[in-house]
């Protein structure tokens, strides 16, 4: 199944072919966007086999699991990998656009690509210490990519962001050499059959509280969550925009598979826990962005809300919830990038992202007003969008529960959401510009570049929503195979569990 | 610096522990050594002679560019799976090959130095990107 290396594989290519390419822009923008295309069609080429043979495990060199290094992908895997090409692609298309020439000169192409290759190898991976490699991959990429230009802002942020995430790296090494040290594997399949097995039940619970740990502080869950809008909006839009869309949810992966296959929540000590978690993380999140007053601050907020929705899901640990957070993460990572698009195209036109100095834009661009108003009144969950049938599921498996004070949360986050959402509607769109004529002269061209993959995106939201059934379908079966994985462990271990 | 004494000694060194890095590299499937050892050394007699002579003939030393030798490195070490998946087996496996040279063993030859040799360059781009930016800093 040399397919399931691809996805890695391609963008580590690409890259060294960008590197080696320094000087022309023109060829590490062919190779940039033309690798995430390919991206596009390798990923969904894995979805459908996924879709068709189940589960899939390929043993990288040949070695025999779980001793080798081992890739594998379940319906979660393959649809994250789907998700994180296409917003790759939007990325590169939108960075075409963007013309940040000092920042390109300076390897921005190849950063891109090899924080790819840090997702993909994230979602790919079928073992704990490849996951933290994978991990590490990625937060050297996104490091570089916060920094790159060295705007004050941006150091201040970056050192912030480097200081959690090796903080996190390191609770990720020490739980996993405890983990280790416990059951005596990191292959996640392998693992998923002894740890039912193992005796001390109170260490493995503790072990998992350190994952919980370190993935909380990535997927910037409560209370771990300040890095996050101290630091995504200091970076160019596309940055913001692919870091918003793809790291967090790296973490919310993280966390979905650890706790269903590996340390299941059922009746557990972590549940109840991670019910609070999420609620918390919902309210703080969003009553975060109500006091913010500047663009991506509102938005970047709004990450760390809608992460717990994605925790809600997982908390309730019933299939529906489980297929409602997935669904939720097909949604949020379109939507979520999409906003940030958005956000950089003001940003580039007016030179600041500050909402009192902005205004107007509903008379000068209205088709960029219409493509804002479709990913946020998605975001804030209206009918027919995608957010909509999201939160549909998370709120009837929550109602299923009896989880009434989660459900309640999850209702009023969606109401102060939605009057966000309508905050940078009046603020930029809707109010009379305070300062007329402040817009910088943008080629038409350029404009286009800029706007085609919030097209793009706008799209696949509406595409999400108008087939909610069948999208809704594919993650049932995603959580289901979580929930029962012998056929991941059949495919990579190549016995029955 | 200007010593004589270094740089005569250098134009022996050099080559010397550019040898050396070759035989590490080469040694290092079975013995201790490998690319990552091997790219040391060769940094070492780069990093020499950037301090006896001076970086920028340093640089014209190792032709590409700090970041293309370290790309070309990533690139042969990815390259090196290939062949696997060529031959019918998974991604990354190691594939051999005898080479008979008349006077000489039989020699095996295989994906695995393959991808040694990009360690090997990816650790000597690195390094020397870092030994020179740091050099060039202080002049």
């Amino acid at each position: 199944m040399n397919l399931l290396a691809a996805p890695i594989v391609i963008p580590l290519l690409l890259a060294t072919l960008a590197l080696l390419g320094m000087r022309s822009h023109r060829w590490q923008q062919a190779l940039a966007v033309g690798g995430a295309a390919l991206l596009v069609l390798v990923s969904f080429r894995l979805l459908f086999r996924v879709r068709e043979e189940g589960a899939l495990a390929l043993q990288v060199g040949n070695w025999p699991a779980p001793f080798g290094i081992t890739l594998a992908a379940d319906l979660l895997g393959a649809i994250m990998v789907v998700l994180s090409s296409v917003t790759g692609l939007a990325i590169a298309l939108y960075s075409v656009g963007a013309r940040e020439t000092a920042r390109e000169r300076f390897g921005y192409y190849p950063l891109v690509l090899l924080l790819l290759m840090g997702v993909n190898g994230a979602f790919l991976t079928g073992d704990v210490f490849n996951l933290y490699v994978c991990f590490e991959v990625m937060l050297m990429a996104s490091f570089v990519l916060l920094a790159l230009g060295g705007e004050k802002p941006q150091i201040e942020g970056g050192v912030k962001y480097v200081a959690l995430n090796f903080f996190s790296s390191a609770l990720f090494l020490a739980a996993a050499g405890l983990l280790y040290g416990a059951v005596g594997t990191l292959n996640m399949a392998d693992l998923a059959v002894k740890i039912p097995a193992a005796e001390d039940g109170g260490l493995l619970t503790a072990i998992g509280l350190l994952f919980l740990a370190a993935f909380g502080i990535k997927a910037a869950i409560f209370p771990l969550f300040f890095w996050l809008p101290a630091s995504y909006h200091t970076p160019p839009p596309a940055v913001s925009a692919l870091f918003a869309g793809l790291l967090t949810k790296v973490g919310v992966y993280a966390l979905i598979r650890f706790f269903t296959m590996l340390f299941p929540l059922e009746a557990s000590f972590t549940q109840p826990l991670m019910m609070w978690l999420a609620a918390l993380t919902m309210i703080t999140g969003v009553l975060g962005a109500a006091a913010q007053h500047e663009f991506r601050r509102v938005l970047s907020f709004h990450i760390v809300s809608q992460i717990g929705y994605m925790i809600m899901g997982l908390a309730l640990f019933t299939p529906l919830a489980l297929a409602g957070s997935i669904f939720y993460i097909m949604h949020h990572i379109i939507v979520k990038t999409n906003l940030f698009l958005v956000s950089g195209v003001v940003h580039y036109l007016r030179g600041t992202g500050e909402l009192k100095e902005l205004g107007g834009f509903y008379r000068a661009r209205p088709w960029l007003a219409i493509l804002f108003l479709v990913p946020a009144m998605s975001l804030a969950g209206l009918p027919p969008l995608s957010g909509f049938f999201a939160k549909l599921a998370l709120v009837v498996a929550g109602l299923r529960e009896a989880a009434w004070a989660l459900v309640a949360s999850a209702l009023a986050v969606s109401l102060l959401t939605l009057y966000s959402m309508t905050k940078i509607w009046g603020e930029v769109f809707w109010k009379a510009d305070p300062t007329p004529n402040a817009e910088a002269a943008m080629e038409p061209a350029r404009y286009r570049m800029l706007v085609w993959p919030i097209v793009l995106l706008a799209a696949v939201t509406v595409a999400i929503g108008f087939s909610a059934g069948p999208m809704f379908a594919l993650a049932v079966d995603a959580a289901g195979q979580l929930a029962n994985p012998s056929a991941y462990i059949r495919a990579v271990l190549g016995t029955a569990p | 610096m200007s010593s004589l004494i270094l740089r005569t000694a250098t134009r022996y060194l050099v080559p010397l522990l550019l040898l050396f890095s070759i035989y590490l590299l080469l040694a290092g499937h079975n013995y201790p050594g490998g690319g990552f050892v091997g790219g040391l050394a060769a940094a070492a007699g780069l990093a020499l002679y950037a301090l006896a002579f001076d970086v920028r003939s340093a640089r014209t030393m190792l032709r590409l560019t700090p970041t293309g030798v370290s790309a070309l490195g990533l690139m042969l070490a990815a390259l090196s799976g290939l062949p696997g998946i060529l031959r019918g087996s998974s991604f990354l496996t190691g594939k051999w090959m005898v080479a008979y040279l008349p006077g000489f063993d039989p020699i095996k030859i295989g994906t695995p130095v393959l991808f040694d040799l990009g360690v090997y360059l990816v650790v000597l781009g690195v390094t020397m990107s870092i030994i020179f930016a740091l050099a060039e800093e202080e002049s």
